[in-house]
């Protein structure tokens, strides 16, 4: 006897083995901006050591990001195409139908960061951190997935059609770029330069490109670690919610 | 058993400031088929939301299976099966795999559920297409997967929202098929349909919705009644044969959509229609065409909500899906 949330779960899985372009989609487009990036564009930025070293933090905080549509655009359609009815007449809790569908966006996004990953490696990114660095970019790597898949969650649940669905998470493939996940934000202009250094993903992609360069900072994980956890909470009460608003 | 397997009392439903259900009473007897008849935006969909535990209603009582649906939700929700107006299959899993996701979510053990999913497939006539995905059925096929998604756990009480809406005549009159079987069973059926010949072939008791009230309920021949009797048509060929024959036959007026054409009444029978013709006869009068015409629910429809039903004969037989089902 299988609990709601692992029925549910097995569901989101199989969509998501069914949906292949989905996964390769989330993969492909991170690992072109990488190569475009290191290859094409970066050679004209000022920036102190090898580029793919300074580049490869944004590029894997730019992966989660990316997936997230995929994830919008299946919450959508289950509220959209009526099956969601059917769960909630079944009387199954109301988080079951939810967190299957971010524990497969989460399962979709590792898939996605290891290919990234490997292939930075393979063009030469390499990180002078110890295991415990490793282990704790890891770690900030699925706290910022599961905060945002949670906000996508919601965003997908709010949106009206499929269609819009799909535009909801453009603010958050956005972000990433302004911040200093490509360039340092002080390279910036004014303005655009505030608002990457206040805005979440800088301190949370510092302090990854800390992790994977052995200069672990506390100051800035614990900044970053309480954005992700703000974001996940909004995330999360913002999905009840409007969950439990949609008949 | 001889109790109710729904009731509704002063049942309220507002949007906003637009009402949509303005007090309606309900009665259901168990193994019954009761149905909802009424036009688009009527409140059918609403009533079927709020009996189902979908919506909360705005006032009233509401028993579904003997238990309160604003504090028993859980309690009804096991008792009922809903199957809504449009097919809540997964598109993206099988046949099979549909089937097996409800009765994992209503968690009948793997070694029972097999078998339940197995026979629903062949009950509904699936079993071809179990391994393929649902996106890939035609809409009467969906129709079916998602009936049979309902019954699994067997219900006692099964909500249908418009069952066979866009369905072509042959899928209809399988949907039906499956729907008598049902009842034969012993389960309640609750139905909404915006089809006059649906709820007078299939329910036991029809209540008919318009603008959030209920205007009438009874059993079909009931509702019959209750409008004027048969009559015959007559065609004539010119206007002086027709208003000669209005002279002669008491009763008679002219039909209000066809200028040609006299109503008489008659009881339809053999005998008073002879008597009608052999009187027309003798006035040498040529009746062109005519037909005996005994009230159905279109009429009572008519009657009661003086308005036409949104869908007529002709209607339903050309809403025929591109993608019929084998």
């Amino acid at each position: 006897m299988a609990s709601s949330t692992t029925t549910m779960l097995g569901r989101n899985f199989k969509h998501t083995l069914r949906n292949p372009v989905a996964v390769f989609n989330a993969i492909l487009f991170p690992i072109v901006l990488l190569l475009m990036f290191v290859y094409v564009i970066g050679g004209a930025f000022d920036i102190p050591g090898k580029y793919i070293d300074y580049a490869t933090p944004g590029m894997l905080i730019l992966t989660i990001c990316y997936g997230l549509s995929a994830t919008a655009l299946s919450v959508n359609s289950d509220m959209t195409k009526g099956i969601i009815n059917r769960f909630k007449v079944m009387d199954i809790s109301r988080s079951a139908v939810l967190s299957a569908h971010v524990a497969a966006s989460l399962l979709r996004t590792v898939i996605a960061l290891a290919a990234v990953t490997g292939v930075a490696l393979a063009f030469g990114f390499r990180s002078p951190g110890s295991f415990t660095d490793w282990l704790g970019a890891i770690g900030l790597l699925v706290l910022v997935s599961f905060a945002t898949t949670w906000i996508t969650v919601a965003l997908g649940l709010a949106a009206k059609t499929p269609e819009s669905a799909g535009l909801v998470t453009v603010p958050l493939i956005m972000l990433p770029f302004l911040s200093s996940a490509i360039v340092p934000a002080e390279t910036m202009a004014p303005g655009v330069r505030q608002f990457a250094q206040y805005q979440p993903f800088t301190p949370i992609i510092e302090t990854l490109r800390g992790l994977l360069a052995g200069e672990p900072s506390g100051s800035k994980a614990l900044v970053a670690a309480a954005w992700c956890v703000g974001i996940a909470l909004v995330g999360y009460v913002w999905s009840l919610s409007t969950f439990k608003k949609r008949a | 058993m001889t109790s109710s397997a729904i009731t509704a009392s002063g049942l309220r439903k507002a949007y906003k400031d637009k009402v949509v259900l303005d007090g309606i009473d309900l009665d259901v007897p168990t193994g019954t088929i009761f149905s909802l008849l009424g036009p688009n935006g009527a409140g059918k969909t609403t009533t079927v939301n709020v009996l189902t535990t979908l919506m909360k209603a705005d006032g009233g009582t509401i028993r579904v299976a003997g238990h309160d649906v604003a504090t028993e939700t859980k309690a009804v929700r096991a008792a009922i099966g809903v199957t809504g107006q449009f097919a809540a299959v997964d598109e993206l899993l099988t046949g099979r795999e549909n089937l097996q996701l409800i009765a994992d979510l209503k968690r009948i053990r793997p070694a029972e559920s097999k078998q339940i999913v197995a026979d629903l497939l062949e009950r509904f006539d699936l079993t071809e297409s179990a391994e393929k995905l649902s996106s890939t059925y035609s809409g009467g096929m969906r129709r079916k997967l998602d009936l049979a998604m309902t019954l699994v756990g067997r219900p006692s009480i099964i909500f249908l929202d418009e069952p066979t809406t866009g369905l072509d005549p042959r899928s209809r009159r399988t949907m039906w098929e499956i729907i008598r079987q049902l009842v034969a069973d012993g389960v309640t059926i609750f139905l909404t349909t915006q089809y006059l010949d649906e709820a007078d072939r299939l329910a036991d008791r029809i209540a008919v919705l318009d603008g959030g009230r209920i205007v009438a309920q009874g059993t079909p021949a009931e509702l019959k009644r209750q409008i004027p009797g048969s009559h015959v048509r007559l065609r004539f060929a010119s206007d002086l044969d027709l208003e000669t024959a209005a002279t002669i036959l008491t009763g008679a007026t002219r039909d209000a959509e066809d200028d040609l054409v006299l109503r008489a009444p008659s009881d339809g029978s053999a005998k008073s229609v002879r008597d009608l013709l052999t009187h027309l006869d003798n006035h040498n009068l040529d009746v062109e065409e005519f037909s005996v015409h005994t009230p159905d629910l279109d009429d009572v429809f008519l009657a009661l909500t003086g308005k036409t039903s949104t869908t007529d004969t002709t209607d339903t037989t050309s809403t025929t899906d591109p993608k019929v089902s084998a």
